[in-house]
């Protein structure tokens, strides 16, 4: 067994944990990051549209500045965040990108003169500042007052994933590729490193470590569709759910997109509405303006999420091999219009899809897109309940992005709480000694070896591992999705309880030689219904509708009784249902809570509580 | 009815004793929209459980999935079954290491290769939280983020000739990256800098002209046009040292 011995160790190799790594290698610390691929097929490279950061080159975000960046965020997350972390955020961005900019990043820069953009269908014209020439440029993007997203091109993941991966090969931060972590090695106190699989050989191996951080991305894959990439599916989360004293915070806080593309979950850009595409059922009827007279197609992504559910539920969605959908027609808006402007769309139809949209319909469904929940951390990034860990990125709720993200807030927390709480591991780690105690080193690699054995003799059963996967994706498609009630989340938790009972019984098939990839489903599947079931429960337990989370029975955001952050522990190995406790949303109080200027208003006041 | 497809795919588990290289037959039916992601993943959860193979993103976007499609390296997220004939012969990139079946091992020579082009910034300027963001022009933003889009899947080390003769090649991914810093102004390196890396037989002088590169390159990235100024540059580099010395 091959033991490997590093101050920091991160488990993933995005842009929140190289960002991190790079912050305490710059401290003369060592830094190894693990990844289930090479660092740039991270999920973070998918990022197309790009980060927020209130530089205030571009005319259009003239009068920006960090205040007018927080409140966005602070209304975006329907006050569910941490007003003091969106506060850092907000503050930090600016700074971030000029590093970006500094490490390699090309970003878009500003031309001045003048320019034509659209808006809701409509030509405009801007001017941009002669003395503003070459410092970077934004974009404009939902739910922001300026525009403020900075951006290359359409591939702004990829490019800056690019760069801080050279940036990891330049301080000497070193990505072991093709590793899963398992398990924390950890005495309910303190958090030593984690127990790893080798994806190239199959073998397990130790990492120690002073520091360990979770920035392994979102845990879309719990559900059956959804626009993360295949890795995205919570084993590093399931780690820290096994310890039982680290929480998930607000896991039931789930964001879906309107337009995942069927039957592989692509997203198609919101400008296909914006410019004037239209929603159409199993009869090539449009819907959207009966529901949404106003709005139809343009109202909220939540919004029209949930229409879409509610029409397919009523019997009007098309059937296909792949389960119900509905389509997106742009026909109307013209060759021109789609191989130029919407010319993303036009090739992912074509690459993937094989349909024309030119001529023909795009089958489309509302598709899981972003977990605001996760490992639960302090302001420092520290996981609640164990020394010596901590998190970041879409894998932590830090929690600045509340019960819904902003676009373009997602890629800039990666790097900028990456930057923060980096800095602050390397002070940790500055002022830390840490003992590893061998017996319990060995008891953690007995453990999961005997688990994989388990695994591959059949001991506890011969479930099939893909059916009670699917059994648990079913279960969250169904009741925990858009649209929420009492009835649907009692179905769904009673589903889930009852997929954690045979994913405790999973044989395997394959002889789990190797890498062999069943082996790797099956040893986080009872991890992942127990995710699977602090969302649902989380939601069934939360009696109001913030942000994401939308109850049809309780249409009011409840500020009275939930203005809190829901923190599920799994206590004991055999619960069979987490335990909930809250917290306050946020210590801090900036901009006290107030109507979010969109979607709906209904809102009960935490005026209203009873002294 | 739809097609049945017949996919012969190659088989090998090296840490299985009992496993010996062997082309295996599976028979799916075709459906709708149908991508090879789509069709690899049903044969795993259908059929064998314990077939290898690399998806990521599943959108073109990560390069994880480069394999070799009826004889020609291209990645699998986007290639539609109903573009293929009824029997589809899928197996692993050649010059990468077999993991298994179709899963290669291209993250250790990419990070190789970060190694030996030094793929980072070379500057002596230090970072200054304070200052506003040094300029740059929009054009030459524009140009580095073209070289940039490499998803290193792998496909044109691959399909190239020299790659496959030569360990030691350097391949159009690391001369294109090479490339990728040698415009960005932000990069102190000299043009004698670069020599050093890519001047010789391992770099720009090994290219035999093939163009594979290009012509299977999943993002249309202009390859073919990277080699050419390259090997322009560095054979004017070449001259100027010989007349120097």
């Amino acid at each position: 067994m091959q033991t490997i011995y590093t101050d920091f160790l991160v488990v993933g190799a995005g842009l929140a944990g190289e960002r991190a790594a790079v912050e305490a290698a710059d401290a003369g610390f060592s830094a190894i990051c693990l990844s289930l691929v090479p660092a740039r097929r991270s999920h973070s490279s998918a990022a197309q549209g790009g980060m927020q950061a209130s530089l205030g080159n571009s005319v259009m975000g003239e009068g920006d500045c960090p205040d007018v960046h927080f409140a966005d965020t602070v209304k975006g997350s329907d006050w569910g965040c941490d007003q003091e972390v969106a506060r850092m955020f907000a503050d930090t961005a600016p700074i971030e990108m000029r590093r970006l900019a500094h490490w390699g990043v090309p970003w878009n820069r500003v031309v001045p003169g003048k320019s034509i953009y659209y808006k809701g269908g409509k030509q405009f014209e801007k001017v941009e500042a002669k003395e503003k020439e070459g410092l970077i440029m934004a974009r404009s993007f939902g739910g922001t007052a300026k525009w403020r997203t900075c951006y290359t091109s359409d591939g702004t993941g990829h490019a800056v994933m690019c760069t801080m991966d050279n940036r990891c090969a330049q301080v000497g931060v070193e990505v072991h590729d093709k590793t899963e972590a398992i398990s924390l090695i950890q005495d309910g106190d303190t958090c030593y490193g984690v127990v790893a699989r080798c994806l190239r050989t199959g073998e397990l191996r130790v990492y120690l470590s002073k520091a360990t951080m979770i920035a392994a991305g979102g845990f879309g894959r719990i559900y059956p569709n959804t626009t993360n990439a295949v890795i995205c599916d919570g084993g590093a989360h399931t780690m820290c759910v096994d310890t039982g004293v680290v929480p998930m915070g607000n896991m039931e806080a789930v964001q879906f997109h309107p337009t995942g593309i069927v039957p592989t979950d692509i997203l198609v850009t919101e400008g296909c509405r914006g410019d004037g595409g239209t929603l159409l059922d199993v009869d090539e009827k449009r819907f959207m303006d009966i529901y949404e007279p106003e709005k139809a197609e343009l109202a909220s992504r939540d919004v029209v999420s949930r229409w879409m559910t509610h029409h397919m539920r009523e019997g009007h969605g098309v059937k296909s091999p792949y389960g119900e959908h509905l389509w997106l027609d742009i026909r109307h808006l013209g060759e021109e219009h789609i191989t130029g402007k919407l010319r993303e769309v036009y090739e992912i139809c074509t690459y993937f899809l094989g349909v024309d949209p030119i001529h023909q319909l795009i089958p489309v469904r509302p598709t899981q897109h972003y977990s605001m929940g996760g490992v639960r951390t302090n302001r420092d990034g520290a996981a609640y309940g164990l020394k010596g860990l901590f998190a970041a990125g879409e894998a932590a709720c830090w929690d600045m992005h509340g019960f819904n993200r902003l676009g373009g807030n997602s890629l800039a927390e990666t790097v900028v709480a990456g930057g923060i709480i980096g800095r602050k591991i390397a002070e940790y780690l500055q002022g830390s000694e840490t003992e590893f105690k061998t017996g319990l080193i060995n008891d953690e690699v007995k453990k999961q070896q005997s688990r994989i054995n388990a695994l591959i003799n059949g001991t506890n059963g011969s479930e099939n591992i893909y059916k009670v996967r699917a059994a648990m994706q079913d279960a969250l498609h169904k009741g925990a999705n858009i649209f929420r009630n009492q009835d649907g989340l009692e179905t769904c938790v009673a589903s889930l309880q009852e997929a954690l009972v045979r994913s405790k019984k999973v044989g395997l098939r394959s002889n789990g030689k190797g890498v062999n990839p069943e082996l790797a489903a099956a040893l986080k599947l009872e991890g992942q219904v127990k995710m699977a079931l602090m969302v649902a429960y989380g939601a069934l337990m939360r009696t109001e509708s913030r942000g994401s989370h939308n109850r049809e029975d309780f249409t009011a955001r409840n500020d009275r009784d939930w203005l809190n952050r829901t923190l599920a522990y799994w206590k004991k190995a055999d619960d069979t249902l987490p335990t909930l406790d809250y917290e306050p949303a946020t210590e801090v109080v900036e901009i006290p809570p107030g109507d979010r200027g969109y979607g709906k208003s209904e809102i009960i006041s935490a005026d209203d509580k009873k002294e | 009815m739809s097609r049945l497809l017949k996919f012969n795919i190659f088989r090998y588990n090296p840490e299985d004793d009992q496993s010996t290289p062997h082309m295996q037959e599976f028979v799916l039916e075709e459906t709708d929209s149908m991508t090879l992601f789509i069709a690899l993943n049903r044969i795993r959860e259908e059929q064998d459980p314990a077939l290898q193979f690399d998806f990521c993103c599943r959108a073109g976007i990560c390069g994880s999935c480069g394999m070799v499609i009826n004889g020609r390296p291209g990645l699998a997220c986007h290639t539609k079954t109903r573009d293929l004939p009824g029997e589809i012969t899928l197996l692993p990139l050649p010059v990468f290491k077999l993991v298994g079946d179709l899963s290669v091992d291209t993250g250790t020579w990419f990070r190789d290769m970060y190694t030996a082009t030094e793929s980072w910034i070379h500057t002596t300027k230090e970072f200054d939280p304070d200052a506003l963001e040094e300029r740059m022009d929009n054009k030459d933003a524009v140009a580095i983020y073209e070289l940039e889009r490499c998803v290193e899947c792998g496909c044109c080390i691959s399909a190239c000739g020299t790659a496959r003769l030569r360990e030691d090649f350097m391949g159009a991914a690391a001369l294109n990256r090479v490339a990728r810093f040698l415009i960005d102004p932000r990069d102190q390196r000299t043009e004698n800098d670069y020599y050093e890396i890519i001047g010789n037989d391992m770099g720009i002088f090994g290219c035999m002209g093939l163009l594979a590169c290009e012509d299977v390159c999943p993002k249309h990235l202009p390859l073919q046009n990277q080699l050419g100024f390259l090997r322009r540059k560095m054979g004017i580099t070449s001259l100027k040292r010989i007349f120097r010395k």
